[in-house]
């Protein structure tokens, strides 16, 4: 199988409030089984989702945030975060759990235009 | 690219987050979204800015259906249901913004 496509998933909503940041690392994690070339873009709520040190007993919730550690090992290394987003939000590349590479506005617009496909949670 | 959005820009947030990131493609509106599209509204000067890098259309029918066609912004273009399926065709990738 050489036909590889370009995926790009975009992250916009905040962790256990809806289940939309829970079913995205599913169909992240379907799509690199299929050894496609899979990007991860975080931006509005979604950079919540990489904040440290998520606890998340207190509701009964699964803490799914290990996972995007444990992507590296599905050879899913492009995770990107909107710099507008995540200052919006008084965060810093050190908040988040995971190495990623923060981007303007206009370069995650620009990376959007390059993908096959995107899919938007 | 195609960009579709299908909310309320009074209600939600796609429509500006999409207009931050986008920087040349085509934007349509459909469902609630095509509120966007009309004069008069609180996103009208928004939207103008928008239509300086980015092609902006709207589903009439949804436009009618909301009884609004005839208040369309100058410079949006229409589509019908034909034409939406022509500009998914037509553009390399879409994201339907949730």
């Amino acid at each position: 199988m050489s036909d590889i496509k370009k995926f790009m998933f975009v992250n916009r909503k905040a962790p256990y409030g809806t289940i939309y940041a829970l079913e995205s690392l599913e169909v992240v994690l379907i799509t690199a089984a299929f050894d496609q070339e899979v990007s991860l873009a975080f931006m509005d709520d979604g950079v919540y989702q990489l904040k440290k040190g998520q606890q998340t007993k207190g509701i009964e919730t699964k803490n799914f945030s290990p996972t995007y550690r444990a992507l590296e090992g599905y050879d899913i290394e492009k995770l990107y975060v909107e710099k507008e987003s995540m200052e919006a939000r008084g965060l810093s590349e050190g908040d988040l759990l995971v190495d990623v590479t923060v981007l303007g506005k206009k370069e995650i617009g620009e990376l959007m235009d390059q993908q096959d496909v995107v899919l938007s949670f | 690219m195609l960009h579709i959005i299908n909310k309320s820009p009074l209600s939600n947030g796609a429509l500006d987050s999409c207009l931050r990131v986008a920087e040349s493609g085509e934007i349509l509106l459909i469902e609630d979204a095509v509120y966007a599209a009309t004069k008069g509204s609180a996103l009208e000067g928004k939207m103008k800015e928008a239509m300086d890098k980015l092609k902006v259309l709207v589903l009439l029918p949804d436009l009618e259906a909301r009884g609004l066609a005839d208040r369309i912004i100058e410079g949006v273009a229409t589509v019908d249901y034909g034409g939406f399926v022509d500009l998914v065709a037509s553009n390399k990738n879409c994201q339907s913004w949730l």
